[in-house]
């Protein structure tokens, strides 16, 4: 096994579907000979040629139409969103054509859409969103969120297999931080489970992408304490793995939700009001969650760092609800 | 303004086994004036059911648990003197019983007092907490609790759970379905005393143990019925007891039993434990079927027919003065039932755990008997005669040594002759 970047993961996964199935295709912006905002498919074009490494003009909506229809056609396609906060552009497409092809008409849909999603680096309101919690809520739509480069890959290479549209939440600020051991032969992991990135026996913390190693490092505090903390990554937000949830849950009674996205109709309420309905006679505090404040995420580094859940704030939340 | 000191009425510690008890019936009102040692109100535990006599003069200011209540031993029941509402000064502050929620008076029809259910200590429960709580029959408000503002956790709940003696394994509730009525039209619904509870619980974990079987025996009582004759006027002028059927047959048996130790044996695990004494009970009904009680006689071997006599009076008349404490009941090795009062000629009844045999005593009633004289001829007599069943548990007591047991007990009831001996 090869140890690779959580970035050079996704470019592993993605050349093992282009290798292996030549319906398969890359579209976005400078994904072509610049290899990429973020050099994914560096070398792709030369590998795979320009019909199949495709440089789409800035029209977000255009790449994702091309792909809706692509995609009815027989093909395979994956389109790359520079950042995730543009794939507002191609809502229309997305939520009305693409995830409603199947019900409506019995039309498999079986399109990728990346998203570099995520903060951290000052990359300002149109750079560092985690908007998947506006596509869960839209039926007909997976989102997937991997925090590890073995997760990355395999759930990529598990995107593309579906027949259904996924959108693939990539998170910028793990691309090159995160190293971990990838199996170099093609490999899946299935959508819609969760793993437990840590076992514990006196809190949970729910969580997925960069947030798994902010809940990680607050745990790791935690155990100086004494207090046995379990971090479930779900890696996929729609479908999200309730089972796993559930028995966390039901294991350890304090449940603690955290995300990236903000607070506020995100995805961490819905895990909130499950744990409610289906575990309530199992719990022994208030699930909590830690979020984002509901506001746009700002530029300036210390408002960001104010902004974003910090390793501080989970442990306060954790010794709050150890201390229930 | 409290201008005497107000003394705590609490659940009495009614025998080391007994840790909750039911308040069945309020001899006074909040208001009224008590003496000390006057009877204050009645209690039901698992084995009696008792008076609690106030422990001091004066009014009784709060009433804190209703009846029908089920609350542990060392809940505050009431308060004699101060004023109302203000607590008793408690010594002991950590063992200070928590009263157990109550429904707050009705609010006066003007006055929309918000309705105040204090929740046990106050402190919240939470769902897991309570759910635990309610699995193992345990007070929340019993449990020490690490929580914040010292609310009980899981982990707490699940510390003590372990640290239960009996591994507590769900009390049996009384099987109500949920959002079920608990009575239909034409019927009634009363709540089960705790009395009713522990009866219930002790028959069907005796069938659940033992093997039953019953053996019956058919007793000539002409001898045991003369002697009575002799005996009832002078034991009643002189001790002012009346000498029983049951004694005379109690006595018999107890004397029998020297020869069948199993019978007044136990099968203890791994062991057949057996005595050299004879702890006897004796069967009580109380008034209109609320229930059924076993004393003890403790040593019967020790006794004779007088001394038994004296003791089945005894404990009869303080069962039904509910004048009892656990010690009474506790500790049998034998016991003697005895429903034949009302003509009844045969009976199975049930073994008092964890003993081996209950003996049954039936309707004396006058039989055509043949008997045989001393020339071998046979002819019929009028006998006053009493069925004899030997109810034993199959597991320790062998069907022959049962019959050789009432085989024996009959030759000594046949061979009476004045108090016994």
């Amino acid at each position: 096994m090869a140890e690779l970047t959580y970035l050079q993961a996704i470019s592993d996964g993605l050349r093992t579907e282009m290798r292996r199935d030549k319906r398969v295709f890359l579209i976005g912006e400078d994904v072509g000979v610049y290899g990429g905002a973020f050099k994914v498919s560096l070398g792709f074009q030369e590998e795979f040629g320009p019909w199949r490494v495709i440089d789409a003009p800035l029209a977000e909506t255009a790449i994702v139409g091309a792909c809706t229809g692509a995609s009815m056609m027989g093909l395979r396609p994956v389109a790359e969103m520079q950042f995730a906060d543009f794939i507002s552009c191609a809502w229309d497409h997305l939520v009305t054509v693409a995830a409603k092809q199947r019900w409506r008409a019995g039309t498999p849909v079986p399109i990728v859409v990346r998203l570099p999603s995520g903060g951290g680096f000052s990359g300002g309101p149109f750079h560092s969103q985690n908007p998947e919690s506006s596509f869960a809520h839209i039926p007909g739509l997976k989102c997937v969120c991997p925090a590890t480069p073995e997760d990355a890959k395999g759930l990529l290479i598990s995107a593309i297999e579906d027949p259904n549209p996924v959108l693939y939440f990539e998170h910028k600020h793990l691309y090159r931080r995160i190293k971990g051991e990838v199996p170099e032969e093609r490999y899946t992991v299935p959508i819609g489970k969760a793993r437990t990135h840590r076992e514990g026996s006196d809190l949970s913390v729910i969580t997925w992408g960069a947030m798994v190693y902010t809940a990680e490092e607050a745990a790791q505090q935690l155990d100086g304490d004494g207090v046995s903390v379990e971090v479930i990554d779900l890696r996929s937000i729609m479908p999200w793995d309730k089972a796993a949830v559930l028995e966390s849950a039901r294991k350890t009674s304090k449940v603690l939700v955290l995300h990236e996205d903000t607070r506020t109709g995100g995805f961490g309420a819905e895990i909130a009001a499950t744990i409610a309905e289906e575990a309530f006679e199992d719990l022994d505090a208030p699930v909590r969650r830690i979020a984002a404040p509901d506001t746009p995420v700002p530029f300036s580094p210390p408002l960001e760092k104010a902004f974003l859940p910090q390793v501080d704030d989970v442990v306060a939340g954790l010794r709050e609800l150890a201390e229930y | 303004m409290a201008t005497e000191t107000a003394v705590d009425v609490v659940m009495p510690q009614m025998g080391v086994s007994v840790s909750e008890g039911t308040v069945t019936k309020w001899l006074k009102r909040e208001g009224e004036q008590i003496e000390a040692d006057e009877p204050l109100l009645e209690i039901s535990t698992d084995k009696v059911d008792t008076e609690v006599p106030s422990p001091a003069s004066g009014t009784v200011t709060q009433i804190l648990v209703q009846e029908g209540e089920t609350v542990a031993v060392g809940t505050k029941l009431a308060q004699i003197g101060g004023a109302a509402g203000v607590p008793a000064p408690t010594p002991e502050p950590e063992a200070q019983p928590q009263p157990e929620p109550q429904p707050a008076p009705a609010p006066a029809a003007e006055e929309r007092v918000a309705v105040q259910q204090p929740s046990g200590n106050g402190k919240f429960v939470s769902p897991v907490v309570a759910r635990i709580a309610a699995e193992h029959g345990i007070d929340p408000n019993q449990v020490p609790g690490t929580g914040r503002g010292g609310r009980v956790t899981k982990q707490d709940m699940l510390a003590f759970v372990e640290r239960q003696p009996t591994a507590a394994p769900a009390r049996p509730q009384p099987q109500v379905a949920v959002g079920q009525p608990q009575a239909a039209v034409g019927e009634q619904a009363e709540p089960v005393t705790a009395m009713r509870r522990g009866i219930a619980d002790h028959m069907r974990r005796s069938l659940d143990t033992a093997a039953h079987v019953t053996s019956a025996i058919e007793v000539d009582m002409s001898k045991v019925v003369a002697a009575r004759e002799v005996l009832k006027k002078e034991y009643q002028a002189a001790y002012g007891v009346n000498p029983t059927y049951l004694a005379f047959i109690a006595r018999a048996a107890v004397d029998t039993l020297k020869d069948y130790p199993y019978v007044n044996g136990e099968l203890r695990g791994d062991s057949i434990v057996t005595r050299n004494f004879v702890n006897l009970g004796i069967a009580v009904e109380l008034a209109d079927g609320k229930g059924l009680i076993v004393p003890v006689i403790r040593n019967a071997e020790t006794m004779n027919l007088l001394g038994i006599a004296k003791a089945v009076a005894d404990l009869a008349a303080r069962s039904r003065e509910k004048k009892l404490v656990p010690d009474d009941v506790a500790g049998g090795t034998f016991t003697i039932t005895n429903p034949g009062g009302y003509g009844t000629f045969h009976g199975t009844p049930v073994i008092n755990q964890p003993q081996s045999a209950i003996l049954g005593t039936y309707a004396l009633v006058k039989r055509p008997w043949v008997i045989t004289d001393e020339n071998g001829n046979d002819a019929i007599a009028i006998k006053p005669m009493m069925n004899i069943t030997l109810t034993y548990d199959h597991r320790l007591v062998d069907g022959a040594y049962a019959g050789r047991f009432l085989r024996d007990l009959r030759t000594r009831l046949e061979s009476w002759e004045g108090d016994g001996g």
